[in-house]
C-alpha cells in the first residue's frame, strides 16, 4: 500500500512536471533548445504635418487581425498628445489629439510584430453587402460583367478568380475598360473590383499592407484583396487573381478608408520603416506571456538578475547531479566517501575542468593525506585535527596555485574552487578508513567518489539539459519523482550481480 | 545481465535495496535504533533480560575520565575497548595481555606492543566520536575480553570469532561463524578480510567459507578445513539469538554471539543493518527462508519455540559439508 502512495507521488510530480514544461513549451512558446532567436520587424510609421490654428486630431489605422504575425508590442511616440485607441470599420486606429501645436508635428507609431505560421486570425463573418448604387452607363456594365463571370465560374473562389483574369486581361471586353478608364492606381483598380463583387453580393474587401524583408526606409504598401466565401476570408492577388498572401504580408488595415485622417493639419505626409532585429526566442515568449497575464512568467528565471540567474543556472544542475549519484549508488551499487561530496567535486570540475579537475583533486588528496598520517603521530583530538586538516588543505591549495602559476599554468589557479570544508572531511575519512579497513577499502572508495563525479560532470555540463532547466525549472519535479522512484528500488545493484555470483551459478 | 539478476532472483538471494527497503525499514522502526547502535543500552536491555553478556568494566563517557582507564583496567591483563556508537567494528582494541617488565605496555591480539598514553589518546578519539555513527561526541566501554572456546582454535587467526544470526521476527533465520584471518587483523568483520562460514541451522555444523566473495574451503591462515566444525551448544545460541527479538523489537536483526570458554554463548552485539554476506557462505538465499517465516509467524511462541523452529525448517542442503567417516 505504501508503494501505491509512492507510485501516486511521483505520478503526480511527473504529471505537474511535465504538464506545465508542455504549456510552456506549446503555448507560451519557449525554446527547448538554446540560443534560439526569432526575426523580428519593427515597423514604424511617422506622420509628420503642418499645424493648423486649432486643435488637432490625427487618426491613424493600424494593424489588427495579423495572418502569420504576431504582435509583440506597440507604442507611440508624440509630444503632448492624447493617445486612444478605437475600433473602426477598418480594425483599430490610433487617435493622437492635442488642443494647440505650432509648427511642423511629427508622430511615431512603432510596432514590433514575429513570424507565426500558427497565428490564423479570422475576421468574423461579414453580412452580404447591399447592391452599390452605381450611376449608368457603369452600372449595366457590372451587370454584363457579373452575369458573365457567373456563367463560367461555380463558387465564390472561382468567380474572384475569373472575375480577376478577366480584369488583368491584355486586351478587356468593352465594358471591364469602361470601368477601369479611370481606376490609375492599384487602389482604385482594387475598389473597382471590390465594387463589382458587391454588386454580385460577395463580400469583399481591400487589404493593405507590407511585405517585410530586411530593412527597408520607405516600404511600399501592396494593395491585395480578401473575400468571404461564406465560410471564411480567403486571399487573392488583385494583379495576377492567385489566391493566397504573399511571404512575410503584415496585413496592416482593411477597407477603402485612407490609412490616414488629420483634422486640423495640412501637407501630410506618412512614411514607413521596416527594420529587422533578431530577439532572443525567451524574450518574446515572455512578453506574449505577460500579454495572456500567466503568472507562471513571474515565476520565471530570466526575471531575475542577469548575476543571479548565473548562480542558478549552476545550481539547478545540483539536481542533476544528486539524480546521477542516486542511480549510480542505488541501482548501480558504488561505493563512495560522503553523500554529496561527489556531486559538489563535480560542481568543482566545471570551472576547472575534467583532466585539471582530475589532477587537482588527486593531488590534493594524496598530499592532504599524506600530511594527515602525519599529524596523526601527534595524537590530537578529533576537532582540532579536523581543524588542521582544513587547513592543511587550504595552503596546499594556495601552494598548487602559486606554484602553477610561476610555471605559467593558469589552470592551477581554479584549484581554489574545490569544496575544501569537503575536501578536509573526505581527507580525515578516508585516513580512518585506510586504519580500519586497509588501503585497498580505501582506495575503492576515493576512486568510486571519482567516478560518480566524472560522470556527474558530464551530465552537470550537457548545454542543452542546463538550458532545459534553467528555462524549464518545473522538469525538477519530474527528476524528484525519478529520484523517489528509485527510493523504493529494490532489484539488484548491478555491483551485487557480481558480489553473489557464486550464488548465481548453481 | 538481465540473466544473472533472473538467476539470483530464483535463488532467492536478497539484495541491499530490497533489504533496506522492504525488512530494515519496515521491520526496525528509527526509534529503537539506540537500542542497538549503543553497545551500552543493549547490555544493559539484555541484563535486565537476564541474558548472557560480556562482563562490563567501566565507562569512559568524556574526556577528563580518559585518565582514569588505569583504574577500571586495575590489574586485569587482558580487556576490549570498545566505541559504544562504533559500526562495523571500527575502533575496537583488544587487548590480551602485558608486558612482563613494564605494567604499562599491553599486548594486542594481533601482537602489537601499545603503551598506556596510545591506549588514552585512542580511548580520547573514540569519546570525541572518531567512530561513532553520526559523528558525535562518544563513550567507550572497557569490558572482559572473552576467551573462545578451544573449538575454534585451528579456525581463527589471533581474535575472537563469532556467530552471526540473522533473526527475521524473532526466529533464527540463518548464521555464519565469521573467522579472524591475518588480512582482517584479528577482526571477525567480513569486510575486513574476516572468512565466514556458513552454519547448518539443524546442527549447528559448518558449511564452506567466504571470503572476500569467494568460496573457500579452507582457512587462508591455517589452512585447516572450514566445513564440519560442530558448534557447541547450538540450541542455547539459537534460543539466545531469539531472544534478542524480545528484547529490542527489531525484526530483522543480526546477533553477534561469542562462545567463551568459561561462561559459553555470550551476546557480543546486535546490528539493525546486518550484511547480506550470509548467503554466500551459506550458498542460501534468504528471501526464501524469510518468506518461510511469514508463513509460520506465531505471536504467541517462546524463544525456546522459535529457536526449534529454526531447527526445524532450515537444515542446509548437504552438498558442502564433508560425508562422515571419510
Amino acid at each position: 500500500m505504501k508503494h501505491q502512495y509512492v507510485y501516486g507521488l511521483a505520478a503526480l510530480l511527473t504529471i505537474v512536471g511535465l504538464s506545465v514544461f508542455a504549456y510552456k513549451w506549446q503555448v507560451l512558446g519557449f525554446p527547448i533548445s538554446k540560443d534560439q532567436e526569432t526575426r523580428v520587424w519593427t515597423i514604424e510609421s511617422s506622420i509628420s504635418f503642418d499645424s493648423g490654428p486649432g486643435s488637432i486630431k490625427v487618426n491613424l489605422h493600424i494593424p489588427t487581425l495579423t495572418p502569420g504575425f504576431r504582435m509583440l508590442n506597440e507604442n507611440s511616440v508624440s509630444r503632448g498628445y492624447g493617445f486612444s485607441l478605437n475600433y473602426g470599420t477598418g480594425g483599430r486606429e490610433a487617435q493622437w489629439a492635442i488642443r494647440r501645436a505650432d509648427g511642423r508635428q511629427t508622430i511615431y507609431y512603432r510596432v514590433s510584430v514575429f513570424e507565426d505560421p500558427k497565428n490564423d486570425q479570422s475576421d468574423t463573418t461579414p453580412p452580404f453587402p447591399p447592391p452599390p448604387a452605381i450611376n449608368e452607363p457603369f452600372r449595366t456594365a457590372v451587370e454584363v460583367i457579373v452575369a458573365d463571370v457567373n456563367d463560367h465560374s461555380a463558387d465564390t473562389a472561382s468567380f474572384t478568380s475569373e472575375l480577376l483574369r478577366r480584369m488583368n486581361d491584355q486586351s478587356p471586353d468593352p465594358n471591364i475598360e469602361l470601368l477601369l478608364s479611370d481606376a490609375d492606381t492599384p487602389t482604385e483598380f482594387v475598389e473597382t473590383i471590390t465594387m463589382i463583387l458587391a454588386s454580385a453580393r460577395i463580400p469583399a474587401r481591400m487589404v493593405r499592407g507590407f511585405r517585410l524583408q530586411g530593412r527597408q526606409r520607405n516600404a511600399e504598401q501592396l494593395v491585395w484583396l480578401e473575400v468571404h466565401d461564406g465560410d471564411r476570408w480567403r486571399y487573392f492577388n488583385p494583379l495576377t487573381g492567385e489566391e493566397g498572401l504573399p511571404d512575410r504580408y503584415l496585413i496592416w488595415w482593411r477597407g477603402n478608408e485612407p490609412l490616414i485622417r488629420v483634422e486640423g493639419g495640412s501637407n501630410v505626409q506618412v512614411g514607413f520603416a521596416v527594420q529587422e532585429n533578431n530577439l532572443d526566442t525567451i524574450a518574446i515568449a515572455e512578453s506574449r506571456a505577460a500579454k495572456k497575464g500567466t503568472s507562471l512568467i513571474d515565476f520565471s528565471l530570466y526575471s531575475l538578475p542577469i548575476r543571479t540567474q548565473a548562480v542558478y543556472s549552476v545550481l539547478l544542475m545540483i539536481p542533476i547531479g544528486a539524480m546521477v549519484m542516486v542511480v549510480l549508488r542505488n541501482i548501480v551499487g558504488i561505493d563512495a566517501f560522503g553523500t554529496f561530496m561527489p556531486v559538489l567535486i563535480a560542481l568543482a570540475f566545471r570551472e576547472t575542468k575534467l583532466f585539471w579537475g582530475v589532477m587537482l583533486f588527486t593531488m590534493l588528496i594524496a598530499l592532504g593525506l599524506s600530511i594527515r598520517f602525519l599529524l596523526d603521530r601527534l595524537r590530537l583530538l578529533l576537532v582540532p585535527r579536523l581543524s588542521a586538516v582544513l587547513i592543511v588543505v587550504v595552503l596546499l591549495m594556495l601552494i598548487i596555485s602559486m606554484i602553477s602559476h610561476k610555471l605559467g599554468l593558469e589552470t592551477g589557479l581554479s584549484v581554489a574552487l574545490f569544496p575544501m570544508v569537503i575536501i578536509a572531511m573526505t581527507i580525515e575519512r578516508m585516513s580512518v578508513v585506510w586504519e580500519e579497513r586497509g588501503p585497498a577499502d580505501a582506495m575503492r572508495a576515493a576512486m568510486g567518489s571519482l567516478a560518480i563525479a566524472i560522470v556527474a560532470y558530464i551530465f552537470m555540463g550537457i548545454a542543452w539539459l542546463e538550458h532545459l532547466i534553467f528555462t524549464f525549472p518545473e522538469l525538477l519535479l519530474v527528476a524528484l519523482a525519478m529520484v523517489v522512484l528509485v527510493g523504493r528500488y529494490t532489484g539488484y545493484r548491478l555491483l551485487e550481480l557480481s558480489r553473489f555470483r557464486a550464488l548465481a551459478g548453481s | 545481465m538481465f540473466a544473472i539478476a533472473r538467476r539470483l532472483r530464483e535463488a532467492g538471494v536478497l539484495g541491499l535495496n530490497k533489504r533496506n527497503t522492504n525488512f530494515i525499514m519496515r521491520l526496525n522502526p528509527r526509534r529503537l535504533y539506540p537500542r542497538v547502535d549503543d553497545k551500552i543500552l543493549t547490555k544493559e536491555l539484555a541484563l535486565a533480560a537476564g541474558m548472557a553478556v560480556p562482563e562490563l568494566y567501566g565507562i569512559i563517557s568524556n574526556q577528563r575520565q580518559v585518565r582514569e582507564f588505569a583504574g577500571i583496567v586495575g590489574d586485569r591483563e587482558s580487556f576490549v575497548i570498545k566505541p559504544a556508537q562504533g559500526s562495523g567494528g571500527d575502533g575496537i582494541l583488544i587487548v590480551i595481555g602485558r608486558s612482563q617488565r613494564r605494567r604499562d605496555t599491553y599486548r594486542l591480539s594481533n601482537g602489537v606492543r601499545i603503551t598506556e598514553a596510545e591506549i588514552a589518546h585512542h580511548i580520547s578519539n573514540i569519546v570525541s566520536g572518531q567512530y561513532s555513527l553520526s559523528g558525535n561526541p562518544d563513550k567507550a566501554l572497557i569490558e572482559y575480553c572473552v576467551q573462545f572456546d578451544p573449538v575454534f582454535a585451528d579456525l581463527s587467526y589471533q581474535g575472537v570469532p563469532d556467530i552471526r544470526v540473522i533473526v527475521y521476527r524473532g526466529y533464527p533465520t540463518m548464521a555464519m561463524v565469521r573467522l579472524p584471518t591475518q588480512a582482517s587483523d584479528g577482526k571477525a568483520n567480513l569486510h575486513q578480510g574476516a572468512v565466514g562460514a556458513g552454519v547448518d541451522m539443524s546442527t549447528g555444523e559448518t558449511l564452506t567459507g567466504v571470503l572476500e566473495n569467494e568460496i573457500v574451503d579452507e582457512h587462508p591462515d591455517t589452512g585447516t578445513l572450514i566445513a564440519g566444525l560442530r558448534i557447541p551448544q547450538w540450541d542455547f545460541i539459537l534460543q539466545l539469538a531469539a531472544r534478542g527479538y524480545d528484547v529490542t523489537d527489531l525484526g530483522y536483526l543480526g546477533v553477534d554471539i561469542v562462545v567463551d570458554r568459561d561462561l559459553g554463548p555470550l551476546i557480543l552485539e546486535m546490528n539493525v543493518r546486518p550484511g547480506l554476506s550470509i548467503q554466500i557462505a551459506n550458498c542460501t538465499g534468504l528471501t526464501g527462508r524469510l518468506a518461510r517465516i511469514d508463513e509460520l509467524y506465531d505471536e504467541t511462541a517462546t524463544p525456546a519455540e522459535r529457536a526449534r523452529i529454526a531447527r526445524l525448517e532450515f537444515p542446509a542442503e548437504r552438498q558442502a559439508s564433508m560425508p562422515f567417516g571419510q
